[in-house]
């Protein structure tokens, strides 16, 4: 069958999280593997309707975490005792207990900075335009409105069964989301 | 240092040989200059040579002429207003700088420190050291003075003088500000308008010829002088004028000395002391350790006496009977506050105690106090000492003579010579005598040399009358009225010139010291300005107006000093700072005078309130109003600043309800509102400011001499009151008055008092013990603050900072220091630490690196101040703690430095980096000691052109945002360092001597290497005596006390 | 009683008080919240109140201007008290910058409820203090312009700051807490800014907030991730607002100074700071949601919540007072015996008992349901905490220093009008953001009600 390039996918307007969750089953059920979720707050369990699996966010923010502390505890360690030590009220140059609150704050910049950069990036954000807004009533997606989209790159994705199939499963509107 | 005083010699022998030029030539110009004729001068000039023609503008009288009549209101004649002054200065700065670098405000006729060929051993940027000495009433200082590329900047004592031994005191260390004080007058001027010196000497000539024919009515009025240069000048214009007189009168110099000795011994003689051969002093109100003749030199003599080495050792006693704690008050081992009237009383009953007939009631509670103090004395005949106060009337001092010979003293611990004084005379008589005369009408022409007459006259003389123009009569009382002084003063204004005097840092001359030693006058600097010496004045009107002092000092020197070989004499007075062998030789006297003869003593009703007049311990008589170091200067016992206050009891402010309030802005430390009282003595009235000082007689009011002045500059303009005003020449030092002459204003008047709390609440602080104490346990010292084991350190275990080379250090000994504050002022000369003025001060924001604590030992009161009566404020034991940097090792202040700015150096010096600075002042919280000093605001004056040549070059200048405080000088350990490693020696020990402990008199200070074990700081360290303060906090300071202990007698103790 | 507001002496309607009002659907809040940005003309009122604030911020600038060219000089600092207002009101303002990210982070770990609607503008709150407390360490340093000293940045002379003294751990700790809260609000911020950008219907607002909301379209995926990170900045952000006034505490336990030097001050100061922190939430809470009538949405519920925190931080507060005493006394430090006996009877005695006053006693009416549930009351409360926590530190940082060890050295001190100036600025200048605030941006989380519309209509369910 024909892939259609200009066509982003098609998608369906439910009311409610649980109307989307429903629909969201059935459509995976239906075999269709491609497809994204939106709604205007996460709604518990729809995660796991999507099938996703667990995300790369904590591990990237261990990391940061990490870095910021090792990298904190060690640059004081060398500003102090190794590349210019002095004499500080005759206390040793390595002073560590001295050291461990500016290693704490910086363990804590680290990981919250990779937390919401690491979040960022995996989200692909910022990311000004995406097909599915060129669906007009989209725009309730982020205050009362809950959709699923089907994307044409899946390969069981056909326009009109695609469509049909979404509207089988009472969507309130179901629209083609054109590519460009 | 003697190297470079021998190199000195040589540039002044190279100075005469290319001399040529007369003395105090500055060739008049012709026509008077006008705008145009500068700005031609200026026209086509650039840069350097623009500044330099700027420069022979301003060195040219008459250009200041010119400025005169263009900017009258920045006449010298009126800086009042600083703002006026700045422009006036900014317009001249570049000038003065040149003039002070090389002295080419006018060529002079020696050249002091000649660069037209480098003088030999003169390193640029290397300080040079010459001897000079500094004239100060009966007495002169001896003193090496330091200087930069030819700038004065800094006051040391010389070691061969006999007044000094090395040490200073607060005037000598202060002088050389005035030196540099912008208000100096710098020219001669006539009723205000500048003129040049040869105008004047043309006056001065034509003066002469008039008396030459008159022949009468040429008065000279002078005040204590011990010059012969300048004596010898006198006399020889009495001898040219056989019908001149010569007056003198000094304000703050008792007659009571002179006319003591004329009754004792039927001549006028001159008393000098020998503290150290006395086991027993008695002062009758007498302050010799702090003040008058010789006190710099007594203090060490006293010091010495004081030194502990172990519990084994002994002191001498010191009594003294006195109205208002002074320094020596303070140092006694008991002091008995006695009214000054009763003062006689006791000397007196003393006398009649020691057999020497007479009698005299002296309060019930004095009597035991006689008792053991006449006991004590017989004890040691021959080992003691009596001592009459300056303030004292001349029968105290004549008992005092008599006591001391009946003891057996005379010779051993005190000797007579012939007067120091020139012209001794009763100072007040002979100025009464020039005032009854003018109003006779018998001054034709009256010259008055220093002083300031109608500053500082009794003023029943009224003395501004006798020179003002008087309206009535519409004639001037004196024809002719010349004064000759550094600042144009209250007097200067009313004369009709004023000759602007030499700074004897400009001038040679020469000076008695207290033991009739000779010591010579060198000049460190050309005059900054056309100033002249006292005695060039006096010989515009003789024969010879035209000799300089130079060649008179060196001709009377042949003269009473016939040498083989005079160069060889000249450059070793010169170098030595004194002539050797001039000291008089002790003449024995015998005393024509019997006690009994001695008609009743003058006293005091009981309930009436005796008023004294005392020389402030920071401005003296007024001299030094315009001196910004002294008047910072917290004063030794009220630690009060910029202002004097009239000096009541406690108690006797109870019964009058004066009180003080601490201000909410830098209360104890800093602003004290005190009552203002008004009082009216002998139909006259001053309006002061009430301060309670605990120690002082009761019924005892003390007005200290020496402010209110109206004419004396920027700095000293109407600060404080005018005791002169209420000083009449019937109670010249004790005036009494019923207490209805102090009325409450109801105003309060805000008083600066760096330190007012008086208590150590019961902390290690001040250790103090007596000698039976330190005896029974020299160890007491420690025993309430033991800095804790090194186990319990965070850091127990880590290596600790070895300091092995140098190990910098310096210990205190409590039980020499008087309290006499010279530390602090060579401290701010040395380290160039600004003046912040009173408004600063009572913020709390004085910047001392070192401060001298005061202490009220066993004194109680509710809150702590004197405002809350309580009977242990009548006489509390006083002592002085002078607190410098403790350097501690684990220094609290450098752990919270943000930036690392103060940080230990590798011989454990507390360096502060200032351009690390950022001024958070968390160090300053962190110190337990409280001696960093913040640059709140911009502290240093900048555009002062003068003040610039005063700074000491090696030492930063601070500026604003940064924390500053004490180095250990450090700049001398650095210059002691590389003179050591250029002979590649260890640094020895004395080779660096801090600005503090060169300055002190009573060697309290010593600074050293604490590794080196022969060193005097580490065999002080090792006395049990010695302790840390606040050492239970383990800052482990560097700088330790050792604790001061007083040798009471046992019969008083007992009591 | 405010108006508006059903009687609570009732005992059912004391258990149901609810978080949300009833009857709002995703719609509703959306449409409500969103309003007050978009739609809602701007009252007379807010131009009113921001001029005020904005002339005080005005003065404030006027303050700092002229310390820059005098000197600090012109506060009333001197020897021995080297530190004043600034760091005065730098202690407070950090303090009440606790709140916000303490509501966010333990509240959202706790899974409170109640939270959701006054983090939003809790934590801008947060940013606006920390904002305000950041002026002062900067400007109280003679040397302002030479203040990056104290940045480890490569310095041509090879130069480090000096990590032993607690000013760095400032340094690090605020700027740290500064970034860590703004990254928290933001992200917290960015399903609103999407919602507004869908909302609004002038061109130039669609494009900023389309900016701001860099193309969030709420999908599943990114919902996953989002919570996942949110969760982690909620948990980093707990030991972190702990660890911020700790470590100011540090400028003042590691030093010396009598009534500095105690190891009680960590734990006191955190609980001193979630107590002004919470005092300062109601303080902005109680007229706004008069203002913008959300009583619908910061309910009784949540006042009573705040209220109760109020008292039992309070409660820990008074207990840290209590203990400073007990260890003055019980360590026998001559030093710190004085110190006590000068807190009671010194000079500044009143300001220690002012502050008992405010910080101890006053609280303690919140033990009573009335006074919890009138909200004039509350609003006068939470002045009155705010003044009391003011007085705490004034009675730390300034009174200790006016006597410590050596009696000489003993001073006074008063603030000038420059000290007042800066610190009434400092007030101006909060209150102008938060003017700026509520009118761009939404105050209530509107993603987090909806979710919690979600929540209570499963729960009626």
């Amino acid at each position: 069958m024909l892939h259609r390039s200009h066509i982003y996918g098609v998608m369906g307007e439910f009311g409610t999280p649980e109307e989307l969750i429903h629909a969201v089953e059935k459509v995976r059920e239906a075999g269709y593997r491609r497809l994204d979720a939106y709604a205007p707050f996460p709604v518990e369990g729809l995660s796991q309707a999507l099938g996703l699996k667990r995300n790369l966010v904590p591990a990237i923010t261990l990391l940061g975490g990490l870095a910021g502390g090792l990298g904190g505890f060690s640059f004081q360690y060398w500003a102090a005792a190794i590349t210019y030590p002095m004499n500080i009220g005759g206390r040793p140059l390595n002073s560590w207990p001295a050291f461990i609150p500016v290693t704490f704050e910086l363990t804590i910049l680290g990981a919250s900075l990779a937390a919401v950069f690491g979040m960022l990036a995996l989200n692909g954000l910022p990311q000004p335009h995406h097909p599915v807004f060129n669906v007009h009533r989209f725009s309730h997606a982020s205050s009362d409105r809950f959709f699923v989209c089907i994307e044409s790159r899946d390969p069981k994705f056909d326009l009109a069964d695609t469509a049909r199939f979404l509207e089988s499963l009472h969507a309130h509107h179901v629209s083609e989301v054109s590519d460009d | 240092m003697d190297g470079m005083r021998e190199h000195e010699q040589h540039d002044h022998i190279d100075g005469q040989h290319d001399r040529n030029e007369p003395a105090g030539d500055a060739k008049p110009h012709e026509s008077p200059m006008d705008l145009a004729t500068v700005r031609a001068k200026l026209q086509s000039k650039t840069g350097k040579q623009y500044w330099r023609t700027l420069e022979e503008l301003a060195g040219d009288p008459q250009f200041a002429e010119l400025l005169h009549r263009e900017f009258p209101r920045q006449a010298p004649s009126e800086w009042d207003d600083s703002v006026d002054r700045r422009d006036f200065l900014k317009l001249m700065a570049a000038s003065l700088a040149f003039a002070g670098l090389s002295g080419c405000g006018r060529t002079p006729e020696q050249y002091v420190v000649p660069y037209v060929k480098q003088p030999e051993g003169m390193v640029l940027g290397k300080p040079q050291f010459y001897a000079t000495v500094m004239p100060f009433g009966a007495d002169a200082i001896g003193l090496l003075v330091e200087s930069h590329e030819g700038r004065p900047t800094k006051i040391e004592g010389n070691p061969d003088h006999p007044s000094s031994l090395g040490a200073t005191n607060v005037f000598a260390q202060a002088s050389v500000l005035n030196l540099y004080d912008p208000d100096r007058a710098q020219t001669v001027s006539k009723f205000g308008e500048i003129q040049t010196w040869s105008l004047f000497v043309d006056n001065a000539q034509a003066i002469a010829a008039e008396m030459k024919v008159a022949r009468a009515g040429f008065r000279i009025l002078t005040g204590i002088v011990t010059s012969p240069a300048l004596a010898a000048q006198i006399q020889s214009l009495l001898t040219l004028f056989p019908q001149a007189k010569w007056h003198q009168w000094e304000p703050a110099v008792g007659d009571g000395t002179r006319e003591g000795a004329k009754l004792a011994f039927g001549s006028y003689l001159n008393t000098v002391y020998r503290p150290e051969k006395a086991d027993v002093i008695l002062s009758l109100d007498s302050d010799f350790l702090g003040s008058g003749p010789g006190h710099i030199r007594y203090a060490r003599e006293f010091s010495r006496r004081r030194k502990l080495n172990g519990p084994n050792d002994t002191m001498n006693r010191l009594y003294v009977v006195e109205p208002t704690p002074s320094v020596t008050g303070a140092t006694a081992d008991h002091r008995l506050p006695l009214r000054a009237s009763e003062v006689e009383l006791f000397a007196r009953a003393l006398a009649a105690r020691l057999g020497l007939g007479g009698s005299a009631a002296i309060p019930p509670d004095a009597e035991k106090w006689l008792d053991a103090v006449a006991k004590d004395l017989q004890e040691h005949k021959g080992a003691s000492l009596v001592v009459a106060g300056e303030p004292q009337p001349a029968e105290v001092h004549a008992l005092a003579h008599a006591i001391n010979a009946t003891l057996g003293n005379v010779g051993t611990t005190l000797y007579y010579t012939e007067p120091v004084e020139a012209h001794p005379a009763n100072h007040l008589e002979s100025l009464r005598e020039l005032c009854t005369d003018i109003d006779a009408g018998r001054v034709e022409t009256l010259l008055i040399l220093g002083g300031n007459p109608v500053y500082n006259a009794p003023h029943d003389f009224d003395f501004a009358s006798k020179i003002k123009f008087d309206e009535k009569k519409n004639r001037k009382p004196v024809k002719n009225t010349i004064h000759v002084s550094s600042h144009f003063d209250e007097t200067s204004e009313l004369c009709d010139w004023h000759v602007a005097e030499s700074h004897y840092l400009e001038t040679w001359g020469d000076a008695r010291a207290f033991d009739g030693t000779l010591g010579v006058i060198q000049p460190l600097i050309a005059p900054l300005y056309h100033t002249h010496s006292a005695r060039e004045a006096l010989a515009a009107f003789g024969d010879k107006p035209g000799v300089s002092d130079y060649e008179v000092l060196r001709d009377r020197l042949k003269a009473a000093y016939p040498s083989a070989d005079f160069e060889k004499f000249w450059r070793k007075s010169l170098n030595d700072g004194v002539v050797a062998g001039s000291a008089f030789p002790p003449v024995n006297a015998a005393l024509k005078f019997n006690v009994s003869s001695l008609a009743a003593a003058k006293t005091t009703p009981a309930d009436d309130i005796e008023f004294l007049f005392r020389p402030d311990p920071c401005v003296y008589d007024g001299r030094f109003a315009n001196n910004g170091w002294l008047q910072e200067l917290p004063k030794p016992v009220t630690k009060l600043t910029w202002d004097n206050a009239a000096l009541i009891s406690p108690k006797t402010a109870e019964k009058l309800q004066l009180a003080h309030n601490v201000a909410w802005r830098g209360g104890e430390h800093g602003k004290i509102y005190s009552n203002v009282i008004d009082i009216a003595l002998s139909n006259s009235k001053v309006t002061a400011a009430a301060w309670r000082l605990p120690g002082q007689a009761d019924g005892v009011v003390v007005l200290p001499l020496g402010y209110g002045r109206k004419k004396a500059g920027y700095t000293g303009t109407n600060k404080g009151f005018n005791a002169y005003a209420v000083r009449t020449s019937d109670a010249l030092w004790t005036a009494a008055a019923p207490s209805s002459a102090i009325k409450k204003t109801g105003d309060d008047y805000p008083l600066a008092c760096t330190q007012y709390h008086f208590s150590m609440e019961g902390r290690q602080i001040l250790a103090t013990g007596t000698l039976e104490d330190y005896r029974k346990n020299p160890n007491f010292a420690n025993e309430h603050a033991e800095a804790p084991p090194k186990e319990l350190s965070l850091y127990k275990g880590e290596a600790e900072f070895p300091y092995d080379r140098d190990k910098w250090a310096m210990a205190i000994d409590l039980n020499k220091c008087n309290g006499c504050n010279a530390c602090v002022v060579a401290c701010q000369s040395e380290n160039n630490i600004p003046v912040v003025g009173k408004d600063q001060v009572m913020r709390g924001r004085e910047m001392h690196w070192i401060r001298i604590d005061r202490y009220y030992e066993k004194a109680k009161s509710a809150t702590n101040d004197p405002s809350s009566y309580d009977e242990s404020l009548f006489n509390p034991p006083t002592f002085f703690q002078p607190v410098p940097c403790q350097q501690c090792e684990n220094a609290p202040c450098e752990q919270v430095c943000p930036v690392g700015a103060t940080a230990h150096s590798a011989e454990g010096l507390n360096d502060m980096t200032y351009n690390r600075c950022i001024g958070t002042r968390y160090c300053s919280n962190n110190c337990p000691y409280k001696v960093r000093r913040f640059n709140f605001l911009r502290f240093q004056d900048w555009e002062t052109p003068q003040l610039k040549l005063l700074r000491n070059p090696e030492v930063t200048v601070r500026s604003r945002g940064v924390m500053e405080k004490c180095t250990y000088c450090v700049q001398r350990i650095n210059n002691a360092r590389i003179e050591s490693e250029k002979l590649n020696a260890p640094i020895r020990d004395g080779a660096i001597v801090t600005a503090c402990q060169q300055a002190c008199p009573t060697e309290a200070i010593i600074f050293g290497n604490a590794n080196d074990q022969e060193s005097r700081v580490a065999k002080l360290k090792a006395q049990q005596r010695n302790y840390s303060l606040l050492g239970e906090l383990n800052s482990r300071p560097r700088t330790t006390y050792l604790a001061a202990v007083r040798n009471p007698n046992p019969e008083l103790e007992s009591a | 009683m405010s108006a508006g507001q059903p009687p609570f002496d009732a005992p059912e309607i004391r258990r149901l008080t609810p978080v949300i009002g009833p009857g709002h659907t995703y719609g509703s809040v959306t449409d409500k919240i969103s309003a007050i940005v978009l739609t809602r003309p701007t009252s007379l009122g807010w131009f009113v109140g921001f001029s005020i604030a904005f002339s005080l911020m005005g003065l404030m600038t006027v303050a700092i201007g002229w310390l820059v060219i005098k000197g600090v000089g012109i506060w009333g600092i001197n020897i021995p008290i080297g530190w004043g207002f600034a760091i005065v009101n730098f202690v407070w303002w950090i303090g009440i910058g606790h709140a916000g990210t303490l509501i966010s982070a333990i509240l959202f770990l706790l899974n409170q409820k109640w939270r959701t609607s006054i983090n939003r503008f809790a934590e801008a709150m947060t940013l606006f203090a920390v904002a305000c407390a950041g002026i002062f360490p900067l400007i109280h340093t003679g040397r302002p312009w030479m203040a990056f000293y104290m940045f480890p940045y490569p310095s041509t002379m090879g130069l480090w700051p000096q990590f032993r003294s607690p000013l760095i751990w400032d340094v690090f700790a605020v700027s740290t807490y500064g970034t860590v809260s703004l990254m928290f609000w933001f992200v917290g911020l960015i399903p609103d800014l999407a919602t507004l950008r869908d909302r609004s219907v002038r061109k130039p607002l669609k494009i900023i907030y389309g900016m701001l909301s860099m193309g969030w379209r709420g999908s599943a995926r990114h919902w996953h991730r989002y919570q996942s990170a949110y969760l982690l900045l909620a948990g980093l952000a707990t030991p972190l607002v702990l660890s911020v006034h700790s470590v100011i505490s540090f400028d003042f336990s590691i030093a010396i100074v009598p009534g500095w030097h105690t190891t009680i001050f960590p734990p006191y100061f955190v609980a001193g700071a979630i107590y002004s922190g919470f005092a300062m939430v109601l303080t902005i809470a109680i007229p706004l949601r008069k203002a913008y009538g959300l009583e619908d949405f910061i309910t009784m519920r949540h006042l009573d919540n705040m209220a109760k925190v109020m008292l039992a931080t309070g409660l820990i507060v008074a207990y840290g007072y209590f203990f400073e005493f007990f260890l003055s006394l019980y360590s026998g430090n001559k030093f710190d015996v004085f110190l006590v006996q000068q807190r009671l009877h010194g000079p500044y005695a009143p300001f220690y008992y002012a502050l008992i006053l405010c910080n101890i006693l006053t609280p303690q009416l919140l033990w009573s349901f009335k006074m919890r549930h009138n909200v004039v009351i509350l609003f006068i409360m939470s002045i009155v905490v705010n003044i009391g926590m003011w007085l705490e530190r004034f009675v730390i940082v300034v009174i200790s220093l006016t006597r410590d060890f050596v009696p000489s050295a003993w001073g006074r001190y008063s603030p000038t009008f420059w000290d007042w100036a800066t610190f009434i600025g400092t007030i101006g200048m909060f209150v102008t953001l938060l003017f700026l605030f509520v009118r761009v941006l939404p105050a209530i989380s509107i993603a987090e009600m909806r979710e919690l519309v979600a929540e209570t209509s499963e729960d009626d369910k």
